[in-house]
């Protein structure tokens, strides 16, 4: 074991040499783990709506009125001009125009029933769904209150109405940070981890020092332990930092056991860095490595889960899921922090990440020997 | 005398030009001596706008939820065949025990639940009401909100279909018209915004790293002693990743018209126009960047780490922008990819033109002059 030593103490002076590096690897999660998640809110409220009013009687106003005052939304602009009203749109000023027609009162009297229109701006198809929703909740509202003003109510509904009570277990506070800062914290742990060991040895190729390496009697496992060793302690203290921030400034505690996490992560972080470091062997000199690491590092970002949910994913796309190491650490992490997972519940997704750890590991050994 | 002056002056000139057209061949050289390097630079962005194109949306389809049914009776089967129908959901099993619930949702195998209570026929019919419960799995409650808002439209339209033969008097009915992309496709969203990730961070990523490998190998030293100006060399490196990125702009344009129906509403010519200037201010980010690093390391660790996640998240495409609180809002300011997925977004999607975009396209330039005159300023002509 002692060659392991020599290699090891090398890589780890090598690494302490470049304080901008060590610098960026402790300092940065920190400070992106403390300000991300307070701009990943994605509940919809301030929805930004202009209402035109070609009617402006008592009925409208009020209607208005009703609209205005409740949170969701926030009046932009009121008059009669559809195209100022189309103008708030197009400079994303206004999310909705509600258009009250001129007749909106008369019919609503003469003829039992009146329209009003609704234009939404769909370019987010969520945001103009959720948005539609809502106002359309507020119309009924005042419909019904409406109707009640002019007949009576009878005892029991004239239609049949179907009351709807909903329950949010786990987050029933709808807590979107306890939900990003774990997630957040794996996306940084992997981009470090990855670009960590992709670098690293095609760094000595194009510097010509592994030349040097290749004729003294290291062997290869040795020389690629010695790589991975180090970047492992790295990420596990990289993760220790992260957890203790989700604490202080979050206050999130797993309700599952931090040893989970830390046996989950333990094997995780073999996976990432072999594939740090098959793209380490492969790549002839550090633009093709970093290159070939941003690329599967936005998919395994964009596509982890964290941003858009994987499961409204088409298939196919749901089947490179099941090949992204992200995806699984960030479903670990939301089953052990909000449902108190242990670990005979990650025993699968942990398996299977043992698993990549093995074939990626040895795929590395064997690519690096035959290039040598 | 002065005639002799100026054909001086020319020729100084001339000279220049010619120095700085040898270098952008050698910067060429470079590129395409390395083939891999090269290929990966090219399909990249390609196989992201497809994939991303095609798998990233907020919409939910195929939600599984499971349905504890303890009515059993004519109108809780039609609800439950009406939800089946639908697209946004998928039904994983039916049961009448509240208790499994808690045991899939750990399992993970369901987003909600909807409990259907013994009574509900009985209620339906007598009372003319009935109750229902929607339980969702809120550990990610963007997705619990979207599927309980579903399930609601659903049982909505459920009770709309009872209520057919019954008219209601004094009714208010909405007409509602989504503008600019009525089948709410993701893509509409989702295309501009990994446009600008790809550029913002490719363009950046691959100045910076260019200069700096010319410091890390020696090379720089050599360069900076030879009778050229240090600046030529600098701008004949950004100049063929400028080339390379037009070429990219052109690919993610044709890919996302012809693959993923995206349309170009407005006039093709601004967007290209206003897709250079974003390079080009990609390009002064990377050039700064290179003057501050040592290492290819360094260099990419601030042009990928430090970078990537603020980009996902302040650029406005993943979590809208106004419903940050307001110093995120202040930050989010200096992302441009930020501004550049408002610009394309307006472009592309809304068709408005140059009176739309201004401020936007006035951002971009303000940071491309403030980014580029730094990294002059910052750039040493002594190595230490």
């Amino acid at each position: 074991m002692s060659p392991l030593i020599y290699i090891l103490q090398k890589e780890f002076k090598q690494i302490f040499r470049n304080p901008a590096i060590l610098k960026v690897i402790f300092i940065m999660p920190v400070i992106q783990l403390i300000i991300l998640p307070l701009a990943a809110d994605y509940e919809i409220k301030n929805i930004n709506i202009a209402i035109l009013d070609r009617d402006h009687s008592a009925t409208s106003s009020k209607l208005v009125n009703k609209i205005t005052s409740s949170n969701y939304f926030k009046l932009v602009s009121y008059g009669a001009n559809y195209n100022q009203a189309m103008e708030k749109i197009e400079n994303d000023k206004a999310d909705l125009i509600l258009e009250l027609p001129r007749n909106f009162e008369a019919d609503l009297y003469k003829h039992k029933e009146t329209k009003i229109l609704l234009a939404v701006n769909a370019i987010n198809g969520v945001k103009a769904n959720i948005g539609a929703v809502y106002l359309n909740t507020i119309i009924q509202t005042y419909n019904n209150e409406f109707r009640n003003t002019i007949i009576t109510p009878s005892r029991f509904n004239e239609i049949p109405l179907i009351e709807i009570s909903t329950a949010n277990w786990y987050n029933a506070k709808m807590n979107y940070k306890i939900f990003m800062v774990p997630g957040i914290l794996v996306l940084l742990i992997t981009m470090i981890a990855l670009n960590l060991s992709s670098i690293n040895i095609v760094r000595e190729k194009e510097l010509g020092t592994i030349e040097q390496i290749n004729v003294t009697p290291i062997k290869k496992y040795h020389f690629l332990l010695g790589k991975l060793i180090p970047f492992w302690i790295i990420g596990m203290i990289v993760i220790t930092i992260g957890l203790f921030i989700a604490w202080l400034v979050y206050g999130i505690i797993p309700l599952g056991a931090y040893v989970t996490i830390y046996v989950f992560a333990a094997v995780y972080l073999l996976v990432i860095l072999g594939i740090g470091l098959l793209i380490s062997t492969y790549a002839e000199n550090q633009q093709q490595s970093m290159l070939v690491s941003f690329f599967l590092l936005m998919i395994f970002i964009l596509m982890g889960g964290l941003y858009t949910s994987i499961d409204s994913m088409p298939l196919w796309a749901q089947w490179i899921t099941k090949l992204n190491p992200v995806a699984y650490f960030i479903e670990v992490m939301r089953r052990v922090v909000l449902k108190g997972s242990g670990l005979a519940d990650i025993q699968k997704p942990l398996y299977i990440m043992l698993g990549f750890a093995v074939v990626i590991n040895y795929w590395a050994v064997l690519s690096y020997k035959k290039r040598s | 005398m002065r005639f002799f002056y100026i054909l001086l002056e020319k020729r100084k000139d001339q000279n220049n030009m010619k120095q700085f057209y040898n270098f952008i061949i050698k910067e060429f050289y470079h590129i395409f001596r390395d083939r891999k390097t090269l290929i990966i630079l090219l399909g990249m962005p390609m196989a992201q706008i497809i994939i991303f194109g095609f798998a990233l949306t907020n919409e939910v389809k195929n939600a599984q939820i499971t349905i504890v049914n303890q009515s059993n009776s004519h109108s809780s089967i039609k609800l439950v065949q009406k939800i089946e129908s639908s697209k946004y959901f998928e039904v994983y099993n039916q049961t009448t025990k509240t208790d499994d619930i808690e045991k899939m949702f750990k399992k993970g195998t369901i987003k909600l639940a909807l409990v259907i209570p013994s009574d509900f026929d009985n209620t339906i019919i007598a009372q003319n009401k009935a109750q229902l419960q929607i339980i969702a799995d809120a550990t990610d409650p963007n997705l619990a909100t979207t599927v309980t808002n579903y399930l609601s439209i659903i049982i909505n339209d459920f009770q709309n279909d009872i209520n057919q033969n019954k008219t209601i008097p004094y009714k208010i009915v909405v007409e509602t018209r989504m503008l600019y992309n009525p089948q709410l496709k993701g893509a509409y969203n989702f295309v501009p915004g990994v446009m600008a990730m790809v550029l913002l961070l490719v363009c950046t990523m691959m100045t910076s790293l260019t200069v700096v490998k010319e410091k890390e190998l020696g090379n720089m030293e050599i360069l900076l002693a030879s009778p050229v100006n240090p600046l030529i060399i600098i701008f004949a490196k950004a100049v063929p990743y400028l080339l390379l990125s037009i070429v990219n702009i052109i690919t993610i344009l044709l890919l996302s018209y012809f693959v993923l129906g995206v349309p170009i509403n407005g006039s093709l010519t601004l967007l290209f126009a206003v897709s250079i200037l974003f390079i080009l201010v990609s390009l002064s980010l990377g050039l700064l960047i290179s003057t501050l690093t040592d290492t290819q390391q360094s260099a990419m660790f601030i042009s990928l780490i430090v970078m990537f996640l603020p980009t996902v998240m302040f650029s406005g495409f993943i979590f809208p922008i106004e419903n940050m609180p307001i110093p995120m809002q202040i930050i989010s300011n200096i992302i441009p990819a930020k501004w550049f997925y408002i610009i394309v977004k307006s472009v592309m999607i809304k068709g408005g033109g140059i009176t739309l975009i201004w401020k936007e396209v006035l951002v971009l330039l303000f940071m491309m002059t403030f980014l580029f005159s730094v990294a002059i300023k910052k750039f040493k002509i002594r190595l230490s």
